[in-house]
């Protein structure tokens, strides 16, 4: 280019309240953008899950078909297919379109925790708080897991897939990564209860909150502490946390209605974000831009760098000008 | 080869001719295959191939390349010639053997495509047009014509010059009359070969145009008969869609159809369209909608109809019309039927039409006559069985092998064979065990057995009681009756009548005193669960049927209930007795055990091969926020084949038989002692966290299976492992704030006592079951009850296999009671009793802290989930009780999943303190848990005991619960 680069930008945290969606489904238990951030799927614990334009806070879909609450939602990569898992022991496979329930997995013994769509949306990988992790195959019609891993000796709470790596984090306070690739199983022993596993976007990093209200973020490679950020308090519910989608900050939930955002580097806390007076039970940053999502109780709210022009304001302003 | 040949004639000859021997000269050797070589007349080798049939001339020895192999050619660059290059013809690559007279491509004299005839023969380029049009793709000769040579062969340039036109037929021209007839008689000449129409058309023409008198016409063009061959699997007669017809259009064109053979489309082929039809230019036709250059609105969309088709061969039956059975012609005859009605007038009843044939009367069989002796009974099979048989016949059947089907084998077909004679017949190797349920009674049991069927079947003919569920029942009790199809046979027959409950309340009997049933005490599946009182009353059922009691079952029942509950109860305790039998073991030897079971009898388990290190060493790390190596371990695990395909992932262990992680069978006892070797006695002590050793439920099963074992196991500290401890300690001590979970919490005064007791209780042997039970059912109700001091709450905790921190220690862990002199009340607490527990909001310090138990079941595993709304919503109703239930169920399943697979994680000391600690609850030290909770710090305090509660604590304290609720059952 002709003219010199332009220097990076500051990088900008969400804290500008742009929504507030009231899911009208009980508790919203988490709360995920799709792959591409343009929707959002939303939780319920009345066996609902739903599914949310972020744009302009519409209810697209509801998908009813759990029979308890249901804890953890994905997306597939296409936006084709859907996948939950719930109270009632099942992990279910959505069709987006219809609603319908493509396929009903059971097999897990306990409530399931956590699900995910591997890359490419063929395996769903479920974990739950029996200790194992199931991979289910959606391409086959078999109705048993291809694989059932149940290395962890306590409820595996959170899980994360990436493309040849599947990390957990365990009640029994490990992180455990299974690395397809080498065919090796790394556990870190973290020493508390983990509540949320996430890989760093550049897939160097993990980064584990537990019960002990730390966040840490560990070296993928070696499982040294690279960081550890505190602050907050996590101390006896399942919360998420996650990096920004651009690995420049950690975010983490907090039972003091709090979230909190730390520079990834400095460790210093660069933001309390007051959502409410409650728990705020689950994030989730958006893909690509500065867009964050939080779960208390029955809403959910985006934020946002800067504040949205609603439509009507523009619709103001121009009338003003004319 | 020509010099093969034994012809006379002037053959060819390769090679040079032997020369005569001379006869002084020796013999000469003979000259090896590879030697034999055959030179051309310039000197080269002569091959008996050309290069394109496999012979290279440039080879050596008859074989490819030089003496050292392929010579590579040198490259040059052809970047300058590029102009100059042609494309190379296969002739470029060929040899003069390959151009030569028995080459491939021999050159000879031939007649150029100037002179050749029948290039360009129109008349042959339209027969085949036609045929062509009977192709699979219709006009496929388009391509032919396309590749024709330009220039046409010299005949026709002959006659072009003689005055010759394309399309005219050859001889003299004619006057128009003349040329018609013609064409006629060329069509008979020809057969059916030409278009019949043809003539026809012309003479439209004819009709429609002036012909002047003195014109001559060429004569017509002759279509030769085309002689290829049928090939197609079309229908005779049947030709492709014409494309040019397609395409043209026309008002006239309509549908197309393909079965015609005079439609114009053979016209339009020869060039003969007629003249009034317009031409359009564009595409048009079905299908292909109305262009913009088109004026009218055709028919687009046509419709076609199934009278356009034939549907027979050949022509209509002249007769009545009723061929076939196609609806028109249906109606038709509807129509003459009406005339017929007409005939009947008056006698129809409104809306009814006279048959149209009348109905077959059938002819009636007469039933067969009955035989005098004849009684409608049916017996599904030959119920000969002890009470018409001699008692003698049947003691000996039914002691030999309890079929009836050996004794009369002349009798018995093929479904009267037992699986033994099946077997036998199919080769089929004999199953291991007893091959008869009578095998495995012992001869007192048998004799009493066919004894009470004895009275059962003579009262089988008499009324039974008509449930459904008992036949079901009987089927189960197969056990009983020697013949399970029998048995159910007869007794769905005797189902029919009246209520008979005895029979099978003896044989629940029966089942129920046999040996093996006492051998098997405290494994029976408990039915009623879920009423105690029921239950209780069930078991003393059982217990009394084990000692053989007959009215077991009216002295089991309440007398204070009903009549009819009894008679409820009644049915199902002998349902649930039969149901739930005990399986003796010999007859369990059919079936596979599963492969982790609670361990009673197996002497090994399996265990992964890579053990985790030390979790102590680990711990220190993390309090000293060392994390890397000291927190990694790094183990071996096989993913599964399927599941590396889907992650387009090649399998990292390809062939490698089995997925996980690797596991080798080990010796219970053995691992566990090589277990045990590396702990410290300070390991307990230790602030551990909550959760981190699901492991530890194990502990106590192993303490139930084996407990003689633990006095062996206790070994000395080795050296290593004393530093260690020592590392730990200071650890927790110096750094409470290391640690949040524990840090402020732990009392460091706590270790020594511990320590110090551990040695004192090593001696004490190990309680009995009893009291383990005593204490897991007490700790419901007595939760609330005294406080005592921290140690002791750490230990029963340890003991239960549930350790926690021993920061928590003192808040969390005091829910347990230790009494273990008290016995529980039976159905102290039941989870229903506080249902807004499981919402209990996170931050209102008002909230009165809920029962222990109810708090257990909410976090029953890991972290909890926040509650639906804290604050602004009401509270909701937990889910029922009954869900709860099936939920502790659950967890039951689940910790003994998690004993084996903690059980060899189990270290000695952890033992150590089950006994300590077992010791201490004989000393009724309990604690308030909410006391402490209240001594922390204010409004934190609250959010703290909800972390303890659903984190850290949670497993353990999950698992504690499911102890004390199992005990709950047990009582």
């Amino acid at each position: 280019m002709s003219f010199p680069q332009p220097k990076p930008e500051v990088p900008q945290l969400p804290q500008n309240l742009l929504r507030t969606i009231d899911c009208q489904q009980g508790a919203v238990r988490a709360v995920r953008f799709n792959a591409d951030g343009n929707y959002l799927l939303s939780c319920g614990s009345d066996k609902s899950l739903k599914l949310w334009s972020v744009s302009r806070g519409t209810l697209l879909k509801t998908y009813s078909g759990h029979g308890y609450e249901v804890l953890d939602a994905d997306g597939s990569y296409d936006n084709s297919q859907l996948c939950s898992c719930s109270s009632d022991k099942t992990v279910i496979l959505w069709d987006v379109a219809t609603g319908q329930v493509t396929r009903k997995l059971r097999g897990h013994a306990g409530k399931v925790n956590c699900v995910q769509f591997n890359e490419e949306a063929t395996v769903i990988l479920s974990g739950s708080i029996d200790g194992t992790v199931r991979c289910w195959d959606t391409r086959s019609r078999k109705f048993d897991p291809i694989q059932i891993l149940d290395e962890a000796q306590d409820g595996v709470s959170s899980l994360k897939v990436s493309e040849h790596e599947l990390l957990t984090g365990s009640v029994d306070g490990r992180v455990r990564r299974y690395d397809l690739r080498m065919g090796q199983l790394h556990v870190d022993f973290i020493n508390s209860p983990i509540t949320c596993v996430c890989f760093s976007a550049d897939g160097q990093c993990t980064l584990t909150s537990s019960l002990d209200s730390t966040v840490r973020l560990l070296d993928k490679s070696t499982g040294e502490m690279l960081g550890e950020y505190t602050g907050h308090k996590m101390k006896g519910y399942k919360l998420d946390c996650c990096l920004s989608s651009k690995d420049t900050h950690v975010l983490s939930c907090s039972e003091d209605g709090h979230v909190y955002c730390w520079d990834l580097v400095e460790g210093s806390l660069m933001l309390k974000l007051p959502v409410g007076k409650a728990v705020v039970q689950s994030l989730s940053f958006h893909p690509s831009e500065t867009r964050l999502l939080t779960a208390m109780e029955g809403r959910v709210q985006v934020w946002g760098a800067e504040p949205e022009e609603t439509e009507e304001e523009v619709v103001v302003v121009q009338q003003e000008k004319a | 080869m020509a010099s093969d040949s034994d012809s006379d004639g002037d053959f060819v000859t390769f090679g040079t001719p032997l020369e005569p021997l001379e006869e002084d000269e020796p013999l000469r050797k003979p000259v090896p295959l590879y030697e034999q070589t055959v030179k051309d007349e310039k000197g080269r080798y002569q091959r008996f191939h050309g290069a394109f049939t496999g012979g290279f001339s440039a080879g050596y020895f008859n074989t490819v390349g030089t003496k050292e192999g392929w010579t590579p050619a040198t490259f040059v660059s052809s970047r300058q010639q590029k102009a100059g290059r042609q494309n190379a013809r296969p002739e470029d690559f060929m040899d003069e053997e390959d151009l030569g007279d028995h080459g491939i491509a021999p050159r000879q004299i031939t007649t150029t495509a100037d002179f050749a005839s029948g290039r360009k023969d129109v008349i042959r380029d339209k027969a085949r047009a036609i045929t062509s049009l009977s192709a699979p793709i219709p006009g496929d000769t388009v391509l032919e014509d396309l590749v024709a040579p330009a220039r046409s062969s010299m005949g026709v340039e002959l006659l072009r010059k003689m005055g010759w036109k394309d399309g005219q037929g050859v001889g003299p021209r004619v006057k128009r009359r003349l040329c018609k007839q013609r064409a006629d008689s060329a069509t008979r000449a020809f057969g059916s070969a030409s278009p019949p129409n043809g003539s026809s058309e012309s003479q439209d023409e004819e009709d429609g145009e002036f012909v002047p008198e003195n014109v001559t016409f060429a004569p017509k063009d002759v279509t030769p008969i085309d002689f290829t061959p049928k090939v197609d699997l079309h229908g005779l007669g049947y030709r492709g869609l014409n494309p040019l017809a397609a395409l043209r259009g026309g008002p006239g064109a309509g549908h197309i159809n393909l079965f015609t053979m005079d439609s114009d489309r053979t016209n339009s082929l020869f060039g003969e369209d007629r003249k009034g039809q317009r031409r359009r230019g564009g595409v048009a036709g079905q299908g292909f909608g109305v262009g913009a250059m088109e004026d009218d609105d055709e028919d687009i969309y046509h419709r076609d109809i199934m009278s356009n088709y034939d549907t027979v061969l050949g022509g209509e039956e002249p007769g009545n019309g009723l061929y076939g059975w196609t609806a028109p012609q249906q109606y038709n005859r509807k129509k003459k039927d009406h005339s017929k009605d007409a005939a009947y007038l008056g006698k129809i009843l409104e809306g009814f039409t006279l048959a149209s044939d009348k109905l077959e009367t059938k002819t009636i069989f007469p039933p067969p006559n009955l035989p005098r002796d004849f009684r409608p009974v049916h017996y599904f099979r030959p119920v000969v069985d002890l009470s018409s048989v001699s008692p003698m016949v049947a003691q000996a059947l039914q002691t030999s092998r309890g079929h009836m089907a050996q004794e009369e084998p002349s009798k018995g077909g093929r479904h009267q064979l037992d699986s033994a004679q099946r077997r036998e017949l199919l080769g089929e190797a004999t199953l291991q065990g007893p091959s008869s349920v009578f095998d495995l009674l012992k001869v007192e049991d048998r004799e009493r057995l066919s004894s009470l069927r004895r009275p059962s079947s003579d009262t089988s003919s008499g009324p039974r009681q008509p449930t459904p569920g008992e036949a079901r029942a009987a089927v189960v009790a197969a056990g009983v009756a020697a013949a399970a199809a029998r048995a159910s046979a007869q007794k769905a027959l005797s189902s029919r009548f009246a209520p008979h409950a005895e029979q099978q309340q003896q044989e629940a009997l029966s089942v129920w005193s046999g040996p093996t049933a006492q051998a098997q005490t405290g494994q029976t599946f408990k039915p009623f669960e879920r009423t105690p009182h029921k239950q209780a009353r069930y078991d003393l059922y059982i217990d009394q049927l084990k000692q053989g009691d007959r009215d077991a079952l009216e002295l089991s029942l309440d007398p204070t209930m009903t009549e009819w509950e009894r008679g409820r109860e009644r049915d199902e305790f002998v349902r649930a007795a039969l149901l739930y039998k005990p399986s003796s073991s010999s007859l369990s030897c059919r079936f596979t055990r599963g492969k982790q079971d609670d361990g009673v009898e197996a002497d090994t388990v399996e265990v992964t091969r890579d053990q985790e290190n030390d979790v102590d060493d680990k711990q220190a790390a993390v309090k000293m926020k060392m994390f890397g190596k000291l927190t990694r371990d790094t183990f071996e695990w096989h993913p599964d084949n399927l599941l590396c395909k889907r992650f387009n992932i090649p399998d990292p262990y390809p062939g490698s038989g089995f997925v996980g992680m690797p596991k080798v069978k080990r010796d219970k006892f053995s691992v566990f002692n090589f277990l045990t070797v590396s702990e410290s006695p300070t390991a307990s002590a230790s602030p551990a966290p909550q959760g981190v050793k699901p492991s530890e439920p194990g502990k106590r099963s192993r303490w139930d299976v084996s407990g003689q074992a633990g006095d062996k196991e206790r070994k000395e500290k080795d050296p290593v492992s004393e530093f260690l401890s020592v590392a730990r300690i200071e650890a927790s001590g110096s750094g409470p704030e290391a640690s949040t979970t524990d840090g402020p919490t732990t009392d460091p005064t706590v270790e020594p006592d511990t320590e110090q007791k551990e040695e004192e209780e090593e001696e004490e042997s190990r309680p009995s079951m009893d009291l383990f039970k005593a204490i897991f059912a007490s700790s419901s109700d007595e939760k609330s009850s005294s406080s005592s001091e921290g140690e002791s709450e750490e230990e029963e905790e340890k003991e239960e296999g549930v350790r926690s921190k021993a920061g928590t220690g003192p808040q969390i862990s005091n829910q347990l009671n230790v009494n273990t002199t008290q016995p529980a009340p039976p159905v102290s607490t039941t989870p229903s009793q506080h249902p807004d527990i499981l919402f209990k909001t996170p931050s209102g310090p008002a909230a009165a802290p809920p029962p222990r138990d109810q708090e257990m079941e909410e976090e029953e595993f890991g972290p909890r989930l926040p509650p639906p709304s804290s604050t602004l919503t009401e509270r909701r109703p937990s889910p029922t009780p009954s869900a709860k239930d099936d939920k502790h169920k659950k967890k039951c399943k689940e910790k003994h999943k998690a004993k084996k697979h903690g059980k060899h994680k189990k270290d000695k000391k952890q033992k150590k303190k089950h006994k300590r600690h077992k010791h201490k609850g004989k000393q009724k030290k309990t604690k308030k848990e909410e006391s402490s909770d209240s001594s922390s710090e204010g409004s934190d305090g609250n959010g703290q005991e909800d972390g303890e509660e659903g984190g850290g604590v949670s497993t353990e304290e999950l698992l504690r619960r499911l102890k004390s609720i199992r005990g709950k059952n047990l009582q």
